[in-house]
């Protein structure tokens, strides 16, 4: 069983989203929906399920849903129809002290605009989810403390948030919701709002942090790169209808519909994709034409940046090994081409 | 039929055609009071001796101690601020320098706003809490603060007459009254515009409906809500004023009795003792409500 499981979600905003629902379930547009009764679609029969220890990144357009999504894992929003079951509970079955109290325990959120409390010092807002849960109060100025240096923010503790700069700011949201050790994380278009070198700057602690917390993370962008970035598996959404979930890999080298096609056709393959994806298979490769002399080892999850130089510019020969070693496949000029040009 | 052969009823609004409200009222307000007489008695008497202790409290105390408090609640509620301690503290000082007998009258008139102002809490704050909650509750309760602005404040005065008799107590029902509606909306508009993100975060991390008032929208609502006491205090001041013609006693009685007396100078005398009252009162109010606020979003 997932981590996370959304079956068949629906969720119709407007004064009455039951009677709209038959209309959304026998396939109406959202265009058609709000054109014929006011009512706003915000997720159209959406299925999918997260892992454990994975970063599933939810990827969209402003409007698409994305944002409504996340928030019925948390039940933030209720579902019109569906279920979202998470460690094979029924979150919807939960009663108000229920959620309270899952929420408390399982997981925790960050923001788009960081959410922080303006009247709370930097250590107050990292002990918040602590505080709620009543932990005693030098425990969790103790556990809140260890959070602030690990994103490295000591010194900054009895500051107030609007006195830091928004990545700072970020950083305290992050610590924030670390501090009560969830299983799950949300994240909703957490780094959107910092510039491009601290957003960098932030996705690579993420995946630092990540590496050694191993947390189910569920993050939500706009921005493609991100989402290749740090997902390991992207589900994109389109006006409320999940229209594909994969590996990175897929969704750039099989897009599902025009719209995927859209979104990856600037994407810099060169860094997304791995040597295992592009490479020829060992037993369908003619390796009478391969000159020992040139050839090279790399790991099979070597992202084909590093391979081009070699490849192109010493016309050499890579050979793909697994972690065991072992030869798996190769890597010419052409399977390369191949991979960077690819369209269907 | 008599109507339709002769029209002259068109030309000035004839005398039958007219509902009787005022007699409804008048009847509806005497069986009102006759029944529930003793209710209105009971609260008058504590109204009143909420009012009489406090005022003898004041009066008892050296005036030199009570400017001295004024200056250092304005100290501390200012986050401080040298220039408003002082100046405060020369407005007080000039209120009894003016006249004498205003300082005693002073006290009298905050005495009364103090008690009006403490049940305007009492009941304001709660209600802009609910109205925040609910959508139903607040298109019920707008009209009526519309009404209770809207109503000349004399006409307070005279249900109040007859509930609780002359005096004080009229006034501060009077007062409440005129004074609440301002607390009430901006308390509701103070809830109303605390940030969605932040209210999700605190939902987020399983936050109680409690918890999440008092902890993060109560805190963030506060420089609307001291902007609420800080209208509902010069509100209650000028209604207290006004309520010197039913025979409330303070600075107001002064103004009335220079009026009465066409005494320009005695008009003037007690009228500016009542703006330096409304300087104090108003820089106490502000001075707090801007110091959380300055908190909330420093200059960068």
């Amino acid at each position: 069983m997932s981590k996370i499981e959304v079956n068949n979600i629906y969720k119709i905003f407007g004064p009455k989203p039951e009677q709209v629902l038959p209309m959304v379930k026998d396939g109406a547009s959202k265009d058609q929906v709000l054109e014929e009764t006011g009512h706003t679609v915000g997720l159209d029969n959406v299925s999918l399920s997260i892992e454990e220890g994975e970063i599933f990144v939810c990827m969209g357009l402003s409007g698409s849903g994305k944002s409504t999504l996340i928030r019925h894992i948390n039940r933030l929003i209720d579902p019109t129809s569906g279920e979202v079951i998470v460690n094979n509970v029924d979150v919807c079955s939960l009663d108000e002290k229920e959620i309270l109290d899952f929420r408390k325990k399982t997981m925790s959120m960050v923001f788009q605009r960081f959410g922080l409390f303006p009247h709370k010092t930097i250590i107050e807002n990292v002990a918040y989810g602590l505080e709620i849960q009543e932990v005693p109060e030098d425990q969790r100025i103790e556990i809140a403390q260890g959070q602030i240096n690990a994103v490295g923010l000591e010194g900054f503790e009895h500051q107030y948030p609007a006195q830091l700069s928004g990545g700072m700011q970020q950083r305290v949201g992050l610590a924030r919701a670390l501090a009560t050790d969830p299983q799950i994380l949300l994240m909703d278009e957490a780094f959107s709002a910092l510039d491009p070198l601290i957003r960098s700057d932030m996705q690579n602690q993420l995946v630092d942090l990540q590496a050694k917390l191993k947390k189910t993370i569920v993050f939500i962008t706009h921005d493609l790169d991100e989402s290749l970035k740090l997902g390991d598996h992207i589900g994109i959404l389109n006006g409320g209808r999940l229209v594909q979930v994969g590996r990175p890999e897929d969704i750039i080298l099989n897009p599902a519909d025009d719209y995927v096609k859209a979104f990856v056709k600037d994407v810099n393959r060169s860094k997304v994709l791995r040597a295992k994806t592009v490479m020829t298979k060992l037993d369908k490769f003619d390796k009478s034409s391969i000159n020992p002399s040139s050839t090279y080892k790399y790991d099979e999850n070597t992202y084909i940046e590093d391979l081009l130089p070699k490849v192109l510019k010493d016309r050499s020969t890579i050979e793909v090994i697994n972690n065991k070693g072992t030869t798996t496949g190769f890597i010419t000029s052409d399977e390369l081409s191949l991979a960077l040009t690819k369209t269907k | 039929m008599e109507l339709f052969t002769d029209l002259s009823w068109l030309n000035d609004w004839p005398k039958w055609l007219d509902i009787p409200l005022m007699k409804w009222i008048n009847d509806g307000f005497k069986v009102f009071n006759e029944e529930y007489g003793i209710y209105f008695e009971i609260v008058n008497n504590f109204l009143l001796g909420a009012i009489l202790s406090l005022k003898k409290f004041l009066i008892m105390m050296p005036w030199p101690l009570v400017i001295a408090l004024v200056v250092a609640i304005v100290f501390f509620s200012s986050g401080r601020k040298l220039g408003t301690t002082v100046f405060v503290g020369i407005c007080t000082f000039f209120i009894g320098f003016l006249h004498p007998k205003f300082w005693d009258k002073a006290i009298e008139t905050t005495s009364i706003m103090i008690i009006g102002i403490l049940i305007c809490i009492i009941i304001g704050i709660p209600l802009g809490i609910t109205m925040s909650r609910s959508n139903r509750v607040r298109n019920a309760i707008l009209p009526v603060l519309d009404l209770m602005q809207t109503i000349p404040s004399f006409c307070y005065l005279i249900p109040g007459i007859m509930l609780f008799g002359l005096g004080a107590v009229p006034a501060i029902i009077a007062t409440v009254i005129y004074a609440v509606p301002p607390l009430v909306r901006l308390t509701d508009l103070g809830i109303t515009l605390v940030d969605t993100e932040v209210i999700e975060a605190a939902e987020a991390f399983g936050a109680s409906k409690k918890q999440k008032l008092l902890g993060v929208q109560l805190p963030l609502a506060l420089p609307n809500i001291m902007q609420g006491i800080n209208q509902c205090t010069m509100m209650a001041l000028a209604m207290v004023v006004i309520a010197s013609m039913i025979g409330t006693r303070g600075l107001g009685d002064e103004v009335l009795l220079g009026l009465q007396q066409l005494n320009v100078g005695k008009a003037t005398e007690a009228g500016l003792a009542i703006v330096l009252l409304a300087i104090v009162l108003d820089r106490i109010t502000q001075a707090y409500g801007k110091k959380i606020q300055d908190r909330n979003s420093p200059p960068k």
